[in-house]
């Protein structure tokens, strides 16, 4: 069908395309991809003595996920401890996605429907706090919430309680810790996808004798949805993965997935275990990644065309 | 125009283009053959997606055809990419440069043939004259109006002093006051410096009145090239006569020397109309070339259905006997005369020589 | 005594009371830490007085310079290696015809985005000890090269609405004005991309300069950056100290981001 002369331009696009990408997919291979697939050999060999592995294929890492060798009868059971850290980190991931819609439905709501000079101002006012270091937000909540905090001196000063309440190194802790620092990744794509939404729409439901309440709940929550799911997937995925908050804030004891790899990699010395661990969170990710692409590629398929 | 270079400017040969490949393959251009003269001012003509911005992107060098070939000049160049093309475009967005001056952008193609500096400099001087752009020199193109970037661009396009000029709708962004101003700086434009232009339009009424010659464009292919009153008065098919201005189309039957209407009418077949017995063919005629006859002359019965008013001009939509609806453009009469209310019944004529007979 | 407000469909009742507290509740953490950064005491419930002992402090840590030090290398490197790469890539992506394989760059350079880190960092440790038993080197090479790795999304997708904004016909107006496809690039697409690849560049440095997790698995003893020796210093309770590393870096986090803004602003 085409020419030889349309072919060879082509097929000239073709190569200057993959050149230009090279450097960048070489880049990522060695320092982000790849290694990940030397990760998924880990998880398959026998721990080494001291660390490390030692080259011996065993499917024990990832029956070691979920499954425990009792000490004294050797008999197996059910891995109690890795399956509390999972539900630990699953159960603080999805209250901290709740907190910040609750909180960050609102803020995307009145960003959106300010004034359109203000907007920049309240939008550059979640955006510094989405860029500040994660761990300079979590210093700056743990500043708040410890015994000697600004909330614990607050309340002694009022006389409402005697005593500190002790809230750091506990769940809570984690939980308002991740919900301040990824509050932003919330706002952010729910502003987007309200800033688009046509208040023409909600006039016309409310013509149409809608409730404020069914307004939002028939009209506005069906057409934002693709905001609210990135905002939740921005979330949830993020704070599954989490190392840093729950290290500084939870102490060494209120672990999530990421702290339990950690300890596989430093004084568990069990790297398989922690190579099985980290793909199981790879995969956990993945799948809700997945599922937000065919919820986001449902309403507008391939953003922009020729 | 006759020149000692008996090459056309531009010359298409068998030119097709076809997008993707296999079932969701898209013919742009099916073939078209195409030569402008020297120094014409030519316009392809139809409406979006006939072609005509494919075969300006082929001529620009843009697009490479899937088959045929492009020849400037006599000179093949198909397989050339743009910036070895002595044409230049206007681009229907002007495409100006934000980050250069009105005179950078003017100057820019000069500076990449390498032009001596005071040879560009006098060059944009000049251009920047023609277009009558002097004072805005040092402006960015985004402080500049809407017709300040349209001149900008021509001054751009000209500059090199291409052999050929190609305009993709140039107006089109315009509002209908500037449109018209343009319109006859084109003309301007294109008598003083004798540059063959290529303009590509969807209006007809900009064809009728800048082209010496227009290509009328549908479905990638060529339907009828002439000058402007041919192809008004003289459609070489339905489409075109459709596609250019206003018309009415009555369908019929020849026999022995007229066309018989459904309803019984016999309309006598316009001289030189040659067409087989027995054949369907349709009669042209434009509105303003129907006439109401003067009574007691013969004519074609017709009903008035309903009668618009458009000031200067009155359109009467007129139903025959077999049900075929004909328009006539009338000049308005004299206030408070009235007589041509829904279901008068008039007598309808046309002018001698107006009518036109299409195939089928 | 109602008053009659004009009614207003995008008005929801207790949202912008909801919005406002959020806002305080977003800010007034990063506040405290900034004011007593400031505070003579030693104790975050005492205000001793306005002093910058604990930047002074700081100021002549030599751990902290070297951390310091060290965090500018590496971001500098990284985000100019990153940006590099990024342009190329963002050169190639847009502004042409989907090609076969579109999707597996667009997946492969956001990849950093979409692992969790955690699982990037363990992935390039075990890598990295490996090389390093090899190899015997343990410079910042290692570090540098996982920082360029991860900053190249954050670097792209700046670059990439920048090119994805530019309007196509202007590339084609150089090559009709004689242009080689070279002297389109120096003359007309780079001019007009430069401010994406600033932003991208920018961006690229901050997150780099802010990157805890990787650096803290991917380092060699002694190659603390700034936020992992903040991390490493974290025992019991946040130190004056750090405070004062912690605004410092956020004083630069929102200087850059400030540029970036104007950088990306769309022309009105």
């Amino acid at each position: 069908m085409a020419s030889a002369a349309e072919r060879a331009s082509r097929a000239e696009d073709v190569r200057r395309y993959w050149a230009l990408c090279a450097p960048a997919l070489f880049l990522l291979l060695v320092g982000a991809s790849g290694p990940l697939l030397i990760v998924v050999v880990y998880s398959f060999l026998e721990p080494g003595d001291y660390s490390g592995v030692s080259w011996r294929f065993t499917f024990d890492a990832w029956i070691n996920v979920f499954f425990q060798k009792d000490i004294f009868d050797e008999t197996w059971g059910v891995a109690d401890a890795h399956l509390t850290i999972f539900w630990r980190s699953v159960r603080l991931s999805l209250l901290t996605t709740a907190i910040t819609f609750a909180f960050g439905f609102p803020m995307a709501w009145f960003i959106a429907t300010r004034p359109q000079k203000e907007r920049a101002l309240w939008l550059f006012l979640v955006t510094i706090p989405f860029w500040t270091n994660l761990l300079i937000r979590t210093f700056a909540i743990m500043e708040v919430i410890r015994n000697q905090g600004l909330l614990n001196t607050a309340l002694m000063g009022l006389g409402l309680i005697e005593t500190p309440i002790q809230i750091l190194y506990t769940d809570a802790a984690v939980l308002i810790g991740m919900a301040y620092v990824y509050l932003p990744l919330m706002v952010l794509p729910l502003y987007a996808a309200i800033d688009r939404f046509d208040f023409r729409l909600a006039e016309a439901a409310y013509d149409l004798y809608a409730s404020r309440w069914r307004v939002m709940r028939r009209v506005v929550l069906p057409i934002v949805r693709p905001g609210v799911v990135a905002g939740c997937i921005l979330v949830f995925v993020p704070s599954l993965g989490a190392y840093v908050t729950p290290r500084v804030l939870g102490g060494g004891k209120n672990m999530m997935i990421g702290n339990f790899i950690e300890l596989q990699f430093g004084q568990g010395r069990n790297w398989p275990l922690g190579a099985a661990l980290s793909m199981l969170l790879l995969m956990i990710v993945m799948i809700a990644l997945l599922a937000y692409v065919r919820v986001s590629t449902r309403k507008d398929a391939h953003g922009h065309g020729a | 125009m006759a020149r000692e270079n008996p090459a056309p400017a531009v010359e298409a040969r068998a030119a097709r283009k076809v997008y993707g490949e296999g079932e969701g393959a898209v013919v742009a251009l099916a073939g078209v053959d195409l030569a402008i003269a020297e120094g014409e001012f030519f316009t392809l003509l139809g409406p979006s997606g006939c072609g005509k911005t494919t075969l300006l992107r082929l001529i620009a060098g843009f697009e490479t055809p899937t088959e045929g070939a492009i020849l400037l000049g006599g000179a093949e160049v198909t397989a050339l990419p743009p910036n070895r093309r002595k044409v230049n475009t206007v681009f229907q967005s002007y495409a100006l440069f934000p980050h250069l001056t009105v005179a950078q952008n003017i100057a820019f193609g000069l500076e990449m043939l390498d032009k001596p500096r005071a040879e560009v400099s006098a060059t944009v001087a000049e251009m920047l004259a023609l277009v009558r752009m002097e004072p805005m020199a040092g402006r960015s193109p985004a402080q500049l109006s809407g017709g300040q970037q349209q001149r900008v661009a021509l001054a751009r396009a000209l500059a090199p002093r291409p052999r050929v000029l190609l305009l993709d709708e140039p107006l089109s962004a315009l509002d209908l006051k500037l449109r018209k101003e343009m319109q006859s700086e084109l003309k301007r434009l294109q008598r003083e410096t004798g540059i063959t232009f290529v303009f590509v339009t969807h209006d007809q009424e900009e064809a009728l009145t800048m082209s010496d010659r227009i290509a009328v464009m549908s479905g990638g292919a060529i339907r009828q090239v002439g000058a402007p009153r041919e192809v008004y008065n003289r459609p070489a098919d339905r489409f075109v006569a459709d596609f250019i201005g206003e018309t009415n189309f009555l369908e019929g039957r020849v026999e022995d020397g007229r066309l018989h209407l459904p309803g019984g009418e016999a309309i006598r077949l316009p001289e030189g109309a040659a067409a087989a017995e027995g054949a369907a063919a349709t009669l042209t005629i434009r509105p303003e070339q129907v006439r109401l006859a003067p009574e007691g002359e013969d004519g074609l019965a017709a009903t008035v259905a309903d009668s618009v008013y458009f000031g200067a001009d009155l359109h009467l939509h007129l139903r025959l006997a077999g049900g075929a609806a004909l328009v006539a453009r009338l000049q308005s009469p004299p206030s408070g005369e009235a007589g041509l209310a829904p279901g008068a019944v008039v007598s309808v004529r046309f002018a001698p020589g107006a009518a036109q007979l299409l195939e089928g | 005594m109602a008053t009659v407000r004009d009614f207003s469909a995008s008005r929801m009742p207790g949202f912008a009371a909801v919005a406002i507290v959020a806002f305080l509740l977003l800010y007034a953490p990063i506040f405290t830490l900034v004011v007593y950064s400031f505070n003579d005491s030693q104790s975050v419930a005492v205000w001793g007085g306005f002093s910058l002992k604990w930047y002074a402090e700081a100021w002549e840590n030599t751990a902290v310079q070297d951390a310091a030090i060290r965090s500018l290398v590496i971001a500098s490197f990284a985000s100019a290696i990153a940006t590099t790469v990024a342009t190329m890539a963002a050169l190639g992506t847009t502004r042409n015809e989907a090609f076969r394989g579109r999707t597996f760059v667009y997946v492969m350079i956001n990849q950093p985005l979409m692992a969790p880190e955690i699982v990037t960092a363990v992935a390039l440790l075990i890598l990295f000890a490996a090389v390093k038993t090899a190899t015997g080197y343990t410079g910042l090479g290692y570090l540098i090269l996982a920082h360029s790795a991860f900053c190249v999304p954050f670097a792209y997708l700046p670059i990439r609405a920048r090119l994805e904004g530019m309007d196509l016909s202007l590339e084609m107006a150089a090559a009709d004005l004689y242009a080689s496809r070279w002297r389109a690039f120096r003359r007309v697409t780079l001019p007009l991309m430069a401010p994406g690849i600033a932003a991208g560049a920018m961006l690229a440095f901050v997150i780099s300069l802010d990157d805890v997790i990787i650096t803290e698995f991917v380092k060699s003893a002694g190659q603390d950056t700034l936020p992992t020796y903040m991390l490493g210093q974290l025992r019991r309770v946040v130190t004056p100290e750090v405070n004062a590393i912690s605004t410092a870096l956020l004083g630069l986090t929102v200087i850059l981001l400030t540029a970036f803004f104007l950088l990306t602003r769309k022309r009105d």
